[in-house]
C-alpha cells in the first residue's frame, strides 16, 4: 500500500508538471467535443444546383423557387442547356443538374403529367444520395400541390393517398449532436486512458528509468497499478469534463442515470488501461508505441460504429467491431444519453467490457517481464 | 563470504548467438573495491545487468551478498545499490524528490543513512530544488550515486560511472568510492579507462567477453614478463613501422609522444635496436626503460 501511495505521488508530480501533457488532457477533449460534432455532420447543405430551364415558364420558375427556398439547395447557375451544366459538373461548379424540358406548363396543364430529368454528380456518394432525394421530394411536394389546385378547380374529389406521418423516438427533433457526441466523448476517453498509458510506460524504458525501478524491491503488481490508476483517475475527469462540455455546448442531458454512465465508463477504463498496458510491453520507444495506438484507435473508431452504424458493415466488420471495446461504450453511451436505458439493459455489455478488461491485463502482466 | 561471486558466468545474444559474456568468473571480497576494466563492447554491462538482477544468465551462476541471482533476485534488490551507466533518474523529479523517492522505496529516509550520502550531497544541497534533468553531468553523476547508496546497500555496482566526466569530476568520484569502501560497502566498478584501474583493489581484464587477467593492479604489473622501453624520435609513424619490422621487436605500439618497445627475449641490450634505427636514417632517437602501466598489460594481453 505504501509502495502504491509513492508510486501514484510520483506519477502525478510527473503529470502536473508536464504542462504540456496537462493542457493536452484537458484542453483537447474540450476542443474536440465542440469541434467534432460541428464537422462531422451528415445533414448536407449548400448543395450547388445548375437548372436548365427550356420552359422559362411560371410553373418551371415557381418549382424552381422552391427548391432554392428549401434551404438544401443553391442555384449556382442557370445554363443554357444540357452540355453546359455537364461542365460545370465537371468543373465542380454543380452537383446536380436539374433539367426542365420546354413544354413542362404546357404537358402539366394539358396532360396532367410531365417529366424532369435530375443529374448527380456521384463523387461524394452521400452528397450524391442526399441530394437526389432531398429534390425528388421537393419536386413530388410541389405535384401534390398542382394536384390539389387542380382537384379544388375542377371540383373533382381528390385520388386517394396514403399520409405518412413519422415521429423521431428518441431524438425528436434528429439533432445529429446527439447522436455524435456521446461517441465523440467514447474516443476521448479511450484515447486518454490508452495512448498515455502505452506512452508512460514505454517513456520509462526508453529513458531507462525502468532499470532503476527494477532493482529496488517494488513489486511487478504494483508497478503496473501505479501506472494504471493515474490514468483511470485522468480517463474519469476526461469523461466529467466531456459532460460538461455536452451540457453547456449542446444542452445534452443524458436521459439515462448520470450514476449508470460514470459505473460504465469505470468498468470500462481498465479495459483500455490494459490494452495501453500490453502495447507497451511490446515497444522500446515512444514513437513506436505511438504508431502502434494510432494504428489501433483508427480501427477502433471507424468499426467502433462512432460514424457508421456497425449493423450496415459487413458481417466480417460486424465480427471485428465485437471485438473492439470502444464498440461498447460508444453503444452503452449513446443507449444511456438518447433512450434512457436502465442497469439492466446494458449489464450483459458490462459483462463483456469487464471480460476485456480482465483478459487484456492478463496478457499484458504476462508479457511485461521484470528479468529478461 | 564472497560479496560478489560469478562462476563461468554467460551471456548470448539474439538469434546470432553473440556471445557477450564467456564464461566469466572471478569473485569480489567484502569490502573490497573491485574493477573491470575493459573496452566497449567488453561485456562489462552485460555482467553488471546479470548481476544486478536485470538479465537471466545463459548459463553458469553467480551470487551477490551470498544470494543466487537467479532464485533470490528479489531478497537481492533489497540489498544491492546498481548505478547503470546512462543516467536513469527521473529528470523531471527534483533532486530532493528522486532521493525521497528511492529511500521511500526500500522503507528508509534520507536522515537515517544520511552518513553514507553527506560528503556527496553537500554539494548537491544548492541544487535539491532543481529537476534532476537539469543538472551539469558531474551533478547528475552524484546524484545518481547518493540514490544508490540511500537504502545502505551491501553492494554498490557502478557501471562506466566516469564516462563522460571531467577529469577533475572522475577523480573527486574515486575518492568517494575510497571513502564509501571505508565504510565496508563492496564495490564493483566498470572502466574502460586504464588509469582508474590502479585505484581499484583487485581489477579483471575484460575483453570480448573473456577474463584476460584477475590480480591487483600490482601484481599484473609486476607479472609483466618484459623489459619495456618508451622509444622517441622524429617522424614517429614510420620509426614505429621500422622498429614492428626490424628482427629485434616482439611489439612496439603508439602510447601517447612515445611508442613503447617489447624486446624480442634474445635480444641483450636496447643499444642494438637503436644501432638498427638509426642505421635507417631515424634522427633524434631516444630510449628508456619504462615501469608498465596497466595498459601496457592489457596491450600484451590482447596479443
Amino acid at each position: 500500500m505504501r509502495t502504491i501511495r509513492l508510486l501514484l505521488e510520483k506519477e502525478f508530480r510527473q503529470i502536473f508538471r508536464n504542462k504540456s501533457i496537462l493542457a493536452l488532457i484537458l484542453v483537447m477533449p474540450t476542443m474536440q467535443l465542440i469541434i467534432l460534432p460541428l464537422a462531422a455532420n451528415y445533414e448536407v447543405k449548400n448543395i450547388n444546383l445548375a437548372v436548365v430551364d427550356n420552359d422559362h415558364s411560371n410553373s418551371s420558375a415557381q418549382m424552381v423557387n422552391k427548391i432554392v427556398a428549401s434551404g438544401y439547395f443553391k442555384l449556382c447557375a442557370s445554363p443554357a442547356n444540357f452540355e453546359q451544366g455537364m461542365e460545370l459538373i465537371e468543373l465542380d461548379k454543380a452537383d446536380l443538374i436539374l433539367e426542365i424540358p420546354a413544354v413542362f406548363e404546357r404537358n402539366i396543364t394539358r396532360e396532367g403529367s410531365e417529366k424532369v430529368f435530375l443529374a448527380v454528380n456521384a463523387i461524394n456518394g452521400v452528397k450524391a444520395g442526399l441530394g437526389g432525394t432531398y429534390l425528388s421530394t421537393i419536386i413530388k411536394n410541389y405535384n401534390q400541390d398542382i394536384l390539389l389546385k387542380w382537384a379544388q378547380a375542377s371540383k373533382i374529389p381528390a385520388a386517394p393517398q396514403i399520409n405518412i406521418t413519422a415521429s423521431n423516438w428518441f431524438n425528436p427533433s434528429l439533432n445529429y449532436n446527439f447522436f455524435m457526441v456521446p461517441g465523440i466523448l467514447a474516443i476521448l476517453v479511450t484515447m486518454v486512458g490508452g495512448f498515455l498509458t502505452a506512452l508512460n510506460i514505454v517513456k520509462e524504458k526508453e529513458l531507462g528509468t525502468i532499470e532503476q525501478i527494477n532493482v529496488t524491491p517494488i513489486k511487478k503488481v504494483h508497478f503496473i497499478l501505479g501506472k494504471l490508476i493515474p490514468f483511470w483517475i485522468l480517463g474519469n475527469i476526461v469523461f466529467t469534463i466531456g459532460l460538461l462540455v455536452s451540457y453547456f455546448i449542446y444542452g445534452i442531458v443524458p436521459v439515462g442515470n448520470l450514476a449508470l454512465m460514470y459505473a460504465f465508463v469505470i468498468a470500462y477504463l481498465p479495459a483500455v488501461l490494459g490494452f495501453g498496458l500490453l502495447v507497451s510491453t511490446f515497444c522500446e520507444t515512444q514513437q513506436q508505441a505511438m504508431f502502434i495506438m494510432f494504428f489501433f484507435m483508427m480501427i477502433f473508431m471507424l468499426m467502433g460504429g462512432l460514424f457508421t452504424p456497425i449493423e450496415s458493415m459487413p458481417k466480417w466488420a460486424q465480427i471485428v467491431a465485437q471485438f473492439n471495446p470502444v464498440t461498447y461504450l460508444i453503444k452503452v453511451m449513446r443507449m444511456i444519453v438518447l433512450k434512457g436505458s436502465g442497469f439492466r439493459d446494458v449489464l450483459p455489455h458490462f459483462f463483456t467490457i469487464i471480460l476485456f478488461g480482465v483478459v487484456l491485463n492478463i496478457l499484458a502482466i504476462l508479457n511485461y517481464r521484470k528479468t529478461s | 563470504m564472497f560479496a560478489v561471486e560469478a562462476k563461468e558466468l554467460r551471456k548470448v545474444y539474439g538469434k546470432e548467438k553473440t556471445v557477450a559474456v564467456d564464461a566469466v568468473s572471478f569473485s569480489v571480497k567484502e569490502g573490497e573495491l573491485f574493477g573491470l576494466i575493459g573496452p566497449d563492447g567488453a561485456g562489462k554491462t552485460s555482467i553488471f545487468r546479470m548481476l544486478t538482477t536485470l538479465l537471466l544468465p545463459d548459463g553458469g551462476a553467480a551470487s551477490v551478498a551470498g544470494l543466487d541471482i537467479v532464485k533470490d533476485y528479489k531478497e537481492i534488490r533489497k540489498r544491492l545499490g546498481y548505478m547503470p551507466g546512462k543516467f536513469s533518474l527521473y529528470a523531471d523529479l527534483t533532486v530532493e524528490e528522486n532521493l525521497n523517492f528511492f529511500a521511500t522505496v526500500f522503507g528508509t529516509t534520507i536522515e537515517e543513512n544520511y552518513h553514507l550520502i553527506k560528503d556527496i550531497y553537500v554539494q548537491l544541497a544548492p541544487f535539491k530544488n532543481r529537476r534532476a534533468g537539469k543538472l551539469s553531468g558531474g551533478m547528475k553523476q552524484k546524484l545518481a550515486l547518493c540514490c544508490a547508496l540511500i537504502h545502505k546497500p551491501e553492494v554498490l555496482f557502478l557501471d562506466e560511472p566516469t564516462t563522460g566526466v571531467d577529469p577533475v569530476s572522475r577523480k573527486e568520484f574515486w575518492e568517494m568510492l575510497k571513502r564509501l569502501k571505508a565504510q565496508g560497502i563492496s564495490i564493483l566498478v566498470s572502466t574502460p579507462y586504464m588509469d582508474e584501474a590502479a585505484l581499484c583493489d583487485k581489477i579483471a581484464l575484460i575483453q570480448g567477453g573473456k577474463i584476460l587477467s584477475i590480480d591487483t593492479p600490482n601484481a599484473i604489473v609486476e607479472d609483466f614478463p618484459n623489459k619495456l622501453f618508451a622509444l622517441k624520435g622524429d617522424s614517429m609513424y614510420l620509426l614505429l613501422q621500422a622498429a614492428n619490422t626490424s628482427n629485434f621487436v616482439e611489439h612496439a605500439y603508439a602510447f601517447g609522444e612515445y611508442a613503447h618497445v617489447i624486446l624480442k627475449d634474445n635480444i641483450s641490450s636496447e643499444d642494438l635496436l637503436l644501432d638498427y634505427l638509426s642505421q635507417e636514417g631515424f634522427g633524434a632517437l631516444e630510449m628508456k626503460q619504462i615501469v608498465p602501466s596497466i595498459e601496457d598489460c592489457f596491450i600484451r594481453l590482447l596479443r
